[in-house]
């Protein structure tokens, strides 16, 4: 036994209190089966975990689902979560994606209102955050953007002055970067 | 045998259901008929290799599909059958018995048309939906061509790895379904589910060094030795070692009781000697146990000097209730093969020692009252453990127990000698009272040689007593002791302890439970003296059919040693 009995134990302790909830990208492999989305959301509502978003389509492997499931919780928590999630006999694999290796995605669709005058200027920040203008009429445009979440609270901030009409975000989706 | 063969072209879902289940070995069935499921009951007169078991409430179906699976062992599976909407949800509480408990069972419902599906129907309820969270996994039949296959996949996942119940929704126009014939799949593979079943080698290696190197080992032997039926490897284990095993309730029988190194239940009602091992051990062996609340007590103080080695199937309980510093997952037998390859003897006899003079300070209270038949007070009245006490006596231990929930459960748990693995039929995790008569009932099904007795309340006999009547159709011969202090024990000792004996809706008024089994055409007893006690237990014993007897037992017996909730294990009231 390396560590002494004390050592141990306060680890444990120190881990139990001072573990603090972050955010974490859960990537979870299905069969696509009806019932699943409902089998993992009843899953996370039972043990008490918050889900902020999530997302499913397909994969390489027929018949097989992506989901990434973003979650705010300790590494225990996400530990445990991870360990029930792979008792639902449809997943096949489930990982936790490490912070500093992967490549997370989101995409909004965001429609503003857009004046003769303001048009330009829009134009110009959505050139800033490659974006796309897919829609414009009289009154307003809808933009397209995708980057992670953070880029996209950016845009957000920048085109509230102009005024936002509607908003739709799909969830992230992730991966993890290099042969992993 | 039935005259159906495998190419007949008239073959029903029903029928496919019908040969899947004999292909997996099942003989019976615990049901109950209605609407959606009539198509099936049709084709089971035509399938005599299959008993029907006539319950008279569903729930008794589900749970005694659990006793029919403990007793055996899983060797055999319980299987229950319903109709949809109120019968199906009717075996919930069933269900969820099981899936708290790890055991094995099948539950099939009926269900309306498949085109009949989200309209509320008549009798329509989303099982898949509502059973979702308390089974391993469940199925909707669409098409009658995929039985065989949900068949042998709900079996199979119901008996392998952890052991759970299966759930599987049969709707009424499939089991109408007329289909080519039968083809039963020999293997399965289901990609997402393949239980680690070996353990990590180096994990094996590091724990025997721990254990050689440990001063104060014990065993916590759970319900997963039994499961994963390592009873011998167990003993092996003990033999090469000496460490002192306790026992979970549900590991009961795992380790013979009568062993010098067997130490008995700890937890909330375990004995003092076993918790206080606990509390004191610098190394804690957990074997097929979840480590539940009622066992640690209050968690952060739980072993507070001992590493935990916990070897477990189930990855999700390692480090979910107590810390664990080595896990290993996989069987728990084939762990325990490999463990005693390499195992060394610790040195611990001065712990043998010190657990032994605990053990010799906090005997099991009253029990100078057990041959006793003056009772207390000089009033001659029966106490509940004498009860127990004498049955064993009796029977030299060797029976089937079916206990219900509550004082009279932790009074077995503790007084009686589990010298055999499957001897105890219990409801653990979930607690469900009205499990006792069902629980019983299924085991004497499974196992009609030994002799069965149902331990049950005078508050939990009333929630299942309507299958009095399925016991004497069926001519099921158990014996039924009703330990009757017309109270809710359990709860009425909560509250004298931890109340101020403010008794609020625990005191019951009960029928004559006497009068009430003959009216079912019952043989039945009344005892209340310590000498009518030791007289109905015999005539039980010699009764062949189902029979009862109301034990008019003392109506404030408290159940010592007792763990306050939330109290760390050597907080123990010893009750001495």
């Amino acid at each position: 036994m390396s560590l002494s009995t004390e050592q141990r134990r306060s680890l444990y302790t120190q881990r139990k209190n001072v573990e603090i909830k972050t955010e974490h990208i859960v990537v979870a492999l299905a069969e696509n089966k009806p019932g699943v989305i409902s089998k993992i959301s009843g899953l996370f509502r039972r043990r008490g975990f918050n889900i902020q978003s999530i997302t499913a389509g397909h994969t390489e492997e027929k018949g097989i689902s992506r989901l990434t499931i973003m979650v705010d919780g300790t590494k225990t928590n996400t530990e445990q979560l991870i360990k029930q999630l792979y008792k639902i006999i449809e997943i096949t694999k489930v990982s936790d994606l490490t912070l500093d290796k992967k490549i997370v995605r989101e995409l909004a669709l965001v429609k503003l209102y857009a004046t003769k005058s303001t048009r330009s200027e829009i134009m110009q920040i959505v050139d800033i955050f490659k974006a796309r203008i897919v829609d414009v009429s009289h009154s307003s445009v809808i933009v397209e953007i995708t980057g992670d979440s953070l880029k996209i609270e950016s845009f957000l901030d920048l085109v509230r002055g102009f005024g936002i009409k509607e908003i739709a975000r799909t969830g992230v989706t992730a991966m993890n970067r290099g042969e992993g | 045998m039935n005259k159906f063969k495998k190419t007949d072209k008239n073959l029903t879902g029903a029928h496919i259901m019908a040969m899947s289940l004999i292909a997996e070995g099942v003989t019976d069935i615990f049901g109950y008929p209605g609407g959606a499921i009539i198509p099936f009951y049709d084709v089971l007169t035509d399938f005599p290799e299959i008993r029907h078991i006539l319950v008279r409430h569903e729930q008794a179906a589900a749970l005694a599909a659990i006793g029919y699976s403990r007793v055996t062992g899983h060797k055999k599976i319980g299987v229950c059958l319903a109709t949809s909407g109120p019968g199906a949800t009717n075996l919930v509480t069933g269900i969820y018995d099981a899936y708290m408990d790890s055991m094995p069972i099948i539950a099939i419902t009926g269900q309306v048309p498949t085109f009949m599906i989200g309209t509320d129907a008549f009798q329509e309820a989303d099982m898949i939906g509502i059973t979702q969270p308390i089974t391993k996994n469940s199925y909707l039949i669409n098409d009658a061509e995929d039985i065989p296959k949900i068949i042998k996949e709900a079996f199979h996942i119901a008996k392998t790895g952890r052991p759970g119940p299966v759930l599987i929704d049969f709707p009424k126009d499939v089991q109408n379904q007329i289909v080519e014939k039968f083809e039963y799949p020999d293997l399965v593979d289901i990609p997402g589910y393949k239980p680690n079943l070996q353990g990590n080698k180096k994990m094996i290696k590091e724990a025997a060094q721990w254990i050689k190197t440990s001063k104060k080992p014990v065993i916590i032997a759970g319900h997963g030795v039994l499961i994963s039926n390592a009873m011998l490897e167990l003993m092996e284990f003990v033999n090469k070692t000496n460490i002192p095993v306790i026992t979970t309730l549900h590991g009961l029988g795992a380790f013979p009781e009568n062993h010098k190194y067997a130490l008995g239940m700890l937890g909330m009602h375990g004995f003092v000697h076993s918790n206080y091992a606990v509390q004191e051990a610098d190394l804690i062996i957990g074997i097929g146990t979840r480590f539940d609340d009622r066992i640690i007590g209050k968690a952060d103080n739980f072993a507070p000097n001992a590493h935990i080695i916990h070897i477990d199937i189930d990855p999700a309980e390692i480090g979910k209730n107590v810390h664990c510093e080595l896990p290993i997952v996989g069987d728990a037998r084939n762990i325990l093969i490999e463990l005693n390859q390499i195992i060394e003897k610790p040195q611990i006899t001065d712990w043998h020692k010190k657990i032994n003079e605990w053990r010799k300070k906090y005997p099991l209270p009253s029990q100078h009252r057990l041959k006793d038949s003056s009772g207390r007070d000089g009033k001659n009245s029966i106490s509940m453990r004498a009860v127990i006490a004498e049955l064993y006596n009796q029977t030299k231990g060797d029976i089937v127990l079916a206990t219900d929930v509550g004082q009279h459960q932790m009074i077995v748990a503790q007084q009686f000698q589990f010298k055999n693995p499957n001897q105890l039929l219990t409801s653990g995790g979930s607690g469900t009272m009205g499990y006792s008569i069902p629980a019983g009932m299924g085991a004497k099904i499974a196992e009609p040689k030994k002799e069965v007795w149902v331990i049950v309340g005078d508050g939990s006999v009333m929630m299942n007593i309507q299958e009095l009547v399925t016991l004497m159709q069926d001519n099921i011969p158990i014996k039924i002791a009703i330990l009757n202090n017309s109270y809710l024990g359990m709860v009425r000792q909560w509250q004298e302890l931890f109340f101020d004996k403010n008794y609020s809706h625990t005191a019951l008024y009960n029928p004559d439970f006497k009068a009430l089994a003959e009216a079912c055409g019952m043989k039945a007893y009344r005892a209340k003296t310590h000498k009518e006690m030791i007289e109905c237990i015999k005539k039980m014993r010699q009764e062949k059919g189902p029979v009862l007897c109301d034990f008019v037992v003392e109506h404030e017996e408290n159940v010592y040693p007792m763990v306050p909730a939330g109290k760390s294990l050597d907080e123990v009231i010893t009750g001495l």
